[in-house]
């Protein structure tokens, strides 16, 4: 009895081993093939990016600076929040050199259908509010971006202020943490406790383990 | 019971959604839309015929005693496989129905096909009941992600059917699962009655 159960989870195993030998470098690219294209779709033309990995408020946020030979093109920030209707949302956000909003990508969201996962849409009120502005010039409070119903003047979806809320704070996360990578404010900034790891990359995935530069 | 029967059988007379009332987490859970409870029904299928055919193979090898653990570990083994080759291979499906993909392993039709069909049956037989048992599955999925995805969010399959702003769209939240789950099945067994 307990031979036949044990030689059932070897056969098992050994099948579920070797299939993920054969899949675990197509997952590896496919991840990093959706990274690239999360990062085309909010950043303008680039040759190569380097990452910086920081945390900011004990959340992880990456921030691809991404150039073109010697000139910056622009930064991209993973960004993400807990404070979510239902849990975390990810958030794509891409700024050029000037500190101009590009685009904004939602990576992952759990919000309610109809309601929050209107912050995916093309043009929703949050993105319309944001692209192509420098955050700085938008009006704060507290130094940061507030929707309207918290006095700054980003608008909110309709019957989702939690979903804007939400998308709000991880836009300030990302802002941080752009600033802070910009300025060079590193390895720890005062004001948002960041901690930075530095990483060069290069177009390749296959290169992403890459040298490092500090 | 001829071949043709084990198929049909598994879509009308025994369908696991309507009739069998199995899998319910699954069937409130992705169908919010057309095409995710057509796709948690495929992913479900393919594990099912895998699952009955390997079990129907190594019935006479099993003891009694430890024939659930046995099962849990042939079928926690596909769902497995079947979620790393969908991660590598169609990661966009993945990424829409990942949070579903190990719920499979826990879902109540694939065990109760194990110990009612393919450990009693042979292995062709239980392939067939994996393939109708599974297009029952796939085909009640697809009808309900449908009427909520028309009702609550004015599309199908991701048409949209500028609808939008008028339907209720308590359809495609919960309470809508539960409603169009009942109604459905009251339709369900009237028809099949006849």
């Amino acid at each position: 009895m307990v031979a036949v159960l044990f030689s059932i989870t070897l056969i098992a195993s050994a099948g579920v081993g070797a299939v993920n030998m054969i899949t675990v470098e197509p997952i590896a690219a496919a991840k990093a093939a959706a990274t690239q294209q999360a990062l085309s779709e909010v950043l303008p033309a680039f040759e190569r990016t380097s990452i910086d990995e920081l945390e900011v408020d004990g959340l992880p946020i990456r921030v691809y600076t991404a150039s073109n030979g010697e000139a910056l093109a622009g930064y991209a920030v993973e960004t993400m929040t807990k404070q979510g209707f239902n849990g975390v949302v990810k958030l794509m956000v891409g700024f050029l050199p000037d500190g101009t909003v590009t685009n904004v990508n939602v990576l992952e969201q759990s919000e309610t259908p109809g309601l929050g996962t209107k912050m995916t849409e093309e043009g929703n009120p949050l993105l319309a509010s944001i692209r192509n502005r420098k955050l700085e010039e938008k009006k704060l409070v507290g130094g940061k971006l507030a929707v309207t119903k918290d006095g700054g003047d980003v608008d909110a979806l309709t019957a989702a202020t939690i979903s804007s809320r939400a998308y709000v704070d991880a836009i300030n996360r990302a802002w941080m943490a752009m600033t802070s990578v910009k300025e060079g404010t590193r390895p720890t900034d005062v004001a948002t406790g960041a901690t930075v790891q530095h990483t060069e990359q290069t177009e390749e995935p296959a290169a992403r383990e890459g040298e490092r530069d500090e | 019971m001829n071949k043709l029967q084990i198929i049909t059988s598994g879509i009308l007379k025994n369908n696991p959604t309507f009739v069998l009332v199995l899998g319910m987490c699954p069937t409130l859970g992705t169908t919010t839309s057309a095409s995710n409870g057509m796709g948690m029904g495929l992913a479900t299928m393919a594990v099912l015929i895998m699952s009955n055919l390997v079990i129907s193979l190594i019935k006479n090898l099993i003891p009694d005693k430890v024939r659930i653990p046995a099962f849990i570990v042939v079928i926690a083994s596909f769902v497995t496989i079947i979620q790393m080759l969908m991660q590598a291979f169609v990661p966009a499906l993945y990424a829409s129905l990942g949070v579903f993909i190990p719920l499979i392993v826990v879902n109540c039709i694939i065990l109760g096909r194990a110990e009612a069909f393919a450990s009693k049956n042979g292995a062709f037989d239980s392939i067939l009941d994996g393939v109708g048992i599974g297009l029952g599955f796939t085909l009640s999925l697809t009808a309900i992600g449908a009427v909520r995805e028309i009702l609550g969010s004015g599309a199908i399959f991701g048409y949209a059917l500028g609808t939008a702003d008028v339907m209720p769209l308590v359809f495609v939240l919960a309470p809508g699962g539960f409603l169009t789950l009942g109604y459905l099945m009251v339709l369900f067994n009237k028809l099949a009655k006849k």
